[in-house]
């Protein structure tokens, strides 16, 4: 059930195209002045699908000589506190000439609605520039609508995984893979955090001279993909309890095109913090990067248990937010990741840890990563767990 | 040669190897063929064709034993009978097949068939694909003159030799179960725990247990009898340390001897034995006194007490397997198995090598891996108490050192005791249990992932595939409840099959029919709740929370969805209330602990974004679109234009949307915080002891909710309907008009008296409006075409569910250990991933 049977959506766009072909393609038959020069038009669109509201139609249809009129269309005059819906009704009054409108209307319909109802074809491309001709190439918006119009080919349909959101316990935003960290930080501040987290974490590994790793809580591999190439580490492990990361991983580190000697080095697995997997043993050292704050609180101690109880690598690192720090990031509301079930003050870190490191027989050592300020401390807190000696082997 | 030559029928074990030994042409192909099953007996020449499409290409010979060791490894491993069928003249061919059923701990037979050379090498020229010759017979048999006589040192248990063609034709094959088979016996039994001479404390007990000890002229304890045919099982460790290990022997010996007991051998009677034997052995950890004791008994005790010893078995496999018992306990691989291996596990335990600060073994904690169907009874290791680690359970509750002395009855599952009468000898060590001992609460991967079949009560064998179970793993390690408290999920339910009347895609008229053609006599119509699904656990307080859950983090209880995640941010409150609410419940079923399967209300609760941006955005569209469209229409019908048909057309659609936009406004009610949120619970899963789900009829559920009254609880208002009587169908269906016509979701019908599993356990019936929110606004203009829907698959996974739910919730009351409950529950959230139609 959804609502194209009464929206203005790609099948409308389709249905245009098919229907005004000829028209759309400037030929007029015996009037054929009348559709080379732009005539009064009107249009109405009663029910526009319009992702960012009205002002979006503005900056669409206003630069090429439309009068437009959005207005917001309540999402239920029963619940006034609903607010407004993601459709307008759009009104556009210009003087253009009528084939350039339909294409106008094939185009931005679906740019406005951010979706498609047919599956894309490496042809989209093309179909973009014809109907573009003339009008797109100088449109001040061109990358948004070209962005928008081909849409995120890189979407992987959904999987068995979806499916159980669709039971409408879940929303399917909430079952998508973690796939970066801390998503609502503004990138300039993201992306050098990122880089200086996995530099910080292989300097720990190559200090102390660990051999084999194993990232627990991979998702996509982009620390494996660094792990892999730096040639520090003879045995290399990835595991994720998201298999569709999983196959990201093993995209990004091409595995189907590795030699036999190469694979050998690397192994990519699906598998739960929560749950004890021999397949975690046997590596000198394991690293949780901002996995543990994905763990709801009363979960923390059975990881505690299969990764410094029952793994028992010689070396754990473990990376989470330092919450204190997150008053410096201008417009961060709440966490840094919709997912994150808690962020912790350094104090609440350092207790956390002195209280495996016990447990377990670790040493416990922890320090910053990324820019320092001097009361709040740094963005990304680390602790190195180091096994005591003499407890096995 | 044979044990005897006259004797022409030959036992064979019938879990383990059977190594045939003979020259080419000696006939052993025929012979396997003619003994044994073709699936039974693996020979070189078909390995040999199956890796080089030859079956004499000798340069294959190498990879042809590989892939038969693979596949006799692979049948041994899973305890079927094995012939290999090749020519085994060489020794160290036939010590690479002994060592493979040493490492599966299998016995090993041998059947030589020694005929003359001179038939040999007749048959094999006779055979026109053979092209070796004479000498390479003459060689093999050479090899095998030279092996006969060593034969039995080798690691066969027994050497057969036939050692003519007659011999060959007479032979008659014996299969013989192992000595530790007894599956056959089925008890019930009290199985003891250990004595250590503690005969008076064993005579308490037995009595306790309800046997009648028989006495001898002397007034000594001879045997034992339980009036109910109940079986003793004794788990070794009988002698030593304690005070009458004679009066021990004399009492179990007679019962064992009268078949009203079974004993396995402790180390204490092993060492015993060998010391009795006149070996040598140091005579320490109480074995003194034992000898001491014997010494003063009649040479002919002495001489039983010997042969008792010499006949005790490591292990007994009972009950068509549910039943192990072992003196120091036995994992799964060793069930039922034999050998050196096999026997020092069950004797002392899964030892390290390494002793602790107090000079004892130190013990690996095999329980705590145990995976295994059968339950596993043991001894060996003092405990202060019985208790269950994964179906496993240590009765030595160190009775000659001042504890107790233990029995468990079986299949009962009760736990027996009576006090020492005195500290009879000084611990070694205190009697605590070492930490780590108790049952794990962390999961292994092992327990959900793979693809697995399920045994299950209520569903029979359950496939669960590797790709279900993998979408699971992410929802259940992200987003559900600690699994502790997760001990049910709730199965899908199957719409009612598809009316055939005009105006309704479902009606209760086809639910009676149904349920009547599955032989439900009398069913109850539950209304249906439009809210969310949910389950409530609760403990009666954090002491029970640890105790019954295994909880110690002060929380007391879960609220969770069918996916199993959490209501809300923080359900403390919530439960708290419904605690208060349900107490008349904790107080008529006498327990601590409650399950509850619930509906939580109003819809928009925990559902307010789904209706937002999925119904509210339809509902927008189309009340918006749908006047501008008509308007439209009505231009062109004022310019003569026929748009009669699609201007009725488009006003039944705004028709329907506006009733659309009130199908799902009836389920939007607003709350704040959990103001405003209330429960209606519908069936008591689980309380202690007792799986009510299975056990109990809905009214009997209906009844006891019924008790329930608070601002928290909505109660569920149903009917019973008699399916013979058509006047109760009608005043059902009435009923049922009525509640959809007032906004109802609809109604459920359940059978009113416990079925078979293969009825459905509910079906539910939709109202007419409340469809529209499922199929679309104008569903109701083309019914013709959704009638053709398909309820096969969503009716297999809701009898699969609900047993996989069911079985999950009788482990838990049963005390299953933890991974057991959550196979089970894991299961049902696998099988939920599972591709139907979502209208259904």
């Amino acid at each position: 059930m959804n609502d194209r049977p009464y929206a203005a959506s790609s099948l409308l766009a389709v249905a245009l195209a098919k229907v005004f072909s000829t028209a759309r393609s400037g030929r007029g038959g015996s009037r054929q002045e009348l559709a080379d020069r732009p005539i009064p038009l009107e249009v109405t669109i009663p029910v526009l699908p319009c992702r960012g509201g009205p002002p979006i139609a503005h900056r669409l249809f206003e630069p090429l000589g439309w009068t437009v009129e959005a207005l917001p269309i309540p999402l239920d005059e029963g619940f006034p506190e609903w607010g407004s819906s993601r459709y307008v009704r759009l009104r556009l009054t210009g003087e253009v000439r009528l084939a350039e409108m339909l294409n106008h209307l094939h185009v931005l319909l679906p740019v406005l609605d951010e979706s498609k109802h047919y599956w894309q074809g490496p042809d989209e491309v093309d179909k973009l520039m014809r109907s573009g001709a003339g009008w797109l190439p100088n449109h001040p918006e061109k990358e948004l609508i070209a962005r928008r119009y081909l849409g995120r080919a890189g979407a992987l349909k959904r999987v068995a995984l979806a499916r159980l959101a669709e039971l409408g316990d879940d929303d399917v935003e909430m079952v998508d893979p973690v796939e970066d960290e801390e998503v609502r930080l503004p990138e300039q501040n993201r992306l050098p955090l990122n880089a200086q987290r996995y530099a910080a974490v292989i300097q720990v590994l190559i200090e102390t001279g660990a051999h084999s790793v194993i990232d627990l809580g991979c998702g996509s591999g982009q620390f494996l993909d660094r792990l892999v190439k730096s040639g520090a580490f003879t045995r290399v492990a990835g595991s994720d309890v998201s298999a569709r990361s999983l196959q990201y991983a093993a995209g990004r580190l091409r595995l189907e095109q590795m030699n036999e000697r190469q694979a050998d080095r690397i192994h990519l697995f699906h598998g739960a913090l929560t749950y004890e997997d021999d397949r975690f043993a046997g590596f000198d050292a394991a690293v949780l990067m901002e996995v543990i704050e994905h763990v709801d609180p009363s979960r923390l101690e059975a990881v505690e248990r299969v990764v410094w109880g029952a793994a028992r690598p010689g070396l754990v690192v473990v990376t989470t937010p330092n919450s204190e720090y997150n008053v410096l990031y201008e417009g961060l509301v709440g966490m840094r990741h919709p997912d994150h079930r808690f962020e912790w003050t350094r104090s609440e870190f350092a207790e956390w840890s002195e209280h495996v490191a016990t447990a377990y027989g670790y040493t416990v050592q922890r320090r910053g990563v990324g820019e320092v300020d001097q009361t709040l401390g740094a963005p990304t807190q680390m602790a190195v767990f180091t096994r005591q000696e003499g407890r096995d082997e | 040669m044979s044990d005897d030559s006259q004797e022409l029928s030959i036992t064979v074990p019938n879990m383990g190897l059977v190594v045939l030994i003979g020259v080419s042409g000696s006939g052993k192909s025929t012979f396997a063929r003619t003994h044994f099953k073709p699936t039974e007996v693996l020979s070189s020449d078909f390995c040999r064709g199956l890796v080089a499409d030859d079956e004499n290409d000798q340069s294959a010979t190498p990879d042809a034993f590989d892939v038969l060791h693979y596949i006799v490894g692979t049948r041994l491993r899973r305890g079927l009978l094995t012939v290999v069928d090749a020519t085994n003249v060489q020794r160290a061919a036939r010590a690479s097949l002994v060592g493979l059923a040493k490492s599966h701990d299998v016995l090993v037979d041998a059947i030589v068939l020694d005929v003359p050379e001179s038939v040999a090498v007749e048959r094999t020229t006779a055979r026109p694909d053979r092209d070796f010759g004479r000498h390479v017979i003459a060689r093999q048999h050479r090899d095998l003159r030279r092996s006969l006589g060593k034969l039995k040192k080798e690691g066969f248990r027994r050497v057969h030799v036939l050692d003519d063609t007659d011999q060959v034709d007479a032979a008659q094959i014996v299969r013989e179960r192992p000595w530790n088979d007894r599956t056959d016996v089925h008890g019930p039994f009290d199985i003891v725990g250990d004595i250590h001479g503690c005969a008076s404390e064993l005579r308490t007990l037995l009595t306790r247990l309800g046997w009648t000890i028989r006495l001898d002229d002397t007034g000594a304890a001879v045997g034992a009898s339980h009036p109910e045919g109940r079986q003793a099982v004794f788990v070794g460790d009988l002698v030593d340390r304690g005070p009458d290990t004679a009066g021990v022997l004399r009492l179990v010996m007679g019962m064992v001897a009268s078949g009203d007991a079974l004993c396995v051998s402790g180390n204490h009677e092993a060492k015993l034995l060998r010391a009795l034997r006149g070996s040598k052995v140091t005579v320490s950890h109480g074995l003194a006194e034992s000898l001491a004791q014997l010494e003063q008994e009649p040479e002919d005790f002495r001489a039983r007490t010997l042969s008792f010893l010499g006949g005790l078995i490591s292990h007994y496999v009972l009950d068509e397997g549910k039943l192990v018992v072992a003196h120091a306990g036995l994992k799964e691989a060793y069930h039922g198995r034999s050998s050196g291996r096999v026997r020092a596990f069950a004797l002392y335990g899964d030892t390290t090598g390494e002793t602790d600060e107090f000079g004892l073994p130190v013990r690996y904690p095999w329980a705590q891996e145990y995976r295994g169907r059968a339950m596993v009874v043991y001894g060996h290791t003092p405990v202060p108490e019985a208790e269950w680690v994964n179906n496993t359970i240590c009765l030595d509750t160190g009775v000659v050192f001042g504890g107790s002395l233990t029995a468990l009855r079986y299949p009962e599952r009760q736990i027996v005791s009576v006090p020492a009468e005195q500290q009879w000898y000084e611990p070694v060590r205190p009697l605590a249990p070492a930490a780590g001992d108790r049952e794990p609460t962390a999961l292994r991967i092992g327990d959900v992932d793979g693809t697995r079949w399920l045994e299950t009560v209520h569903a029979g064998k359950i496939k669960i595939p590797a790709e279900n179970a993998a979408a699971a793993l992410e929802v259940m390690s992200r987003f559900a409840v600690d699994p502790r408290w997760l001990i049910y999920l709730p199965p899908t339910m199957s719409p009612v099959s598809t009316s055939t009347s005009e105006e309704f895609l479902e009606h209760p008229e086809q639910a009676f029919e149904e349920y009547a053609r599955w032989g439900v006599t009398r069913v109850v119509c539950e209304e249906k709740h439009m809210g969310s699904r949910a389950i409530a656990v609760m403990a009666q307080d954090a002491q029970v929370a640890e105790r019954r859950f295994g909880v110690s983090d002060g929380t007391t209880g879960a609220l969770y969805t069918r996916t199993g995640r959490p209501f809300f941010a923080d359900t403390t409150e919530l439960l708290e209330r419904l605690r208060l609410s349900a107490a008349p419940l904790f107080e008529s079923l006498n327990t601590d602990w409650l399950a509850l399967d619930c509906e939580l209300l109003p819809w928009s609760a925990k559902a307010l974004d789904l209706i937002k941006t999925q119904y509210a955005s339809v509902g927008a569209a189309a009340t918006h679109a749908l006047p501008e469209a008509l308007d439209v229409l009505e231009q062109a019908g004022a310019r003569g234009l026929d748009v009669e048909a699609l201007t009725q057309r488009s006003e039944r659609r705004l028709a329907n949307a506006t009733r659309f936009r009130e199908a799902y406004t009836a389920y939007v009610r607003p709350t704040q915080g959990l103001d405003g949120v209330t429960l209606a619970p519908f069936q008591i899963l689980a309380a202690e002891g007792r799986a009510l789900a299975t056990t109990e009829p809905h009214d009997w559920h209906l009844a006891e909710l019924a008790k329930l009254s608070s601002d928290l609880i909505t109660p569920t208002r149903h009917q019973f309907v008699d399916l013979a009587s058509i006047q109760e169908r009608g005043e059902a269906t009435r009923w049922w008009n009525d509640l959809t016509a007032g906004g109802g979701e609809g109604m459920v019908v359940k059978p009113a008296h416990l079925t078979d599993a293969s009825v459905q356990p509910g079906i539910k019936v939709r109202g007419r409006e409340y469809l529209r929110i499922i199929y679309g606004p104008d569903y109701t203009d083309s019914l013709s075409l959704l009638r053709d829907r398909n309820l096969g698959k969503k009716r297999q996974l809701a009898r699969r569910e609900h047993g996989l739910g069911l079985e999950a919730l009788t482990a838990f009351v049963e005390r299953a250990p933890l991974w057991k409950v959550h196979q089970a529950v894991f299961s049902v959230l696998a099988l939920e991933s599972e591709p139907v139609d979502p209208r259904l």
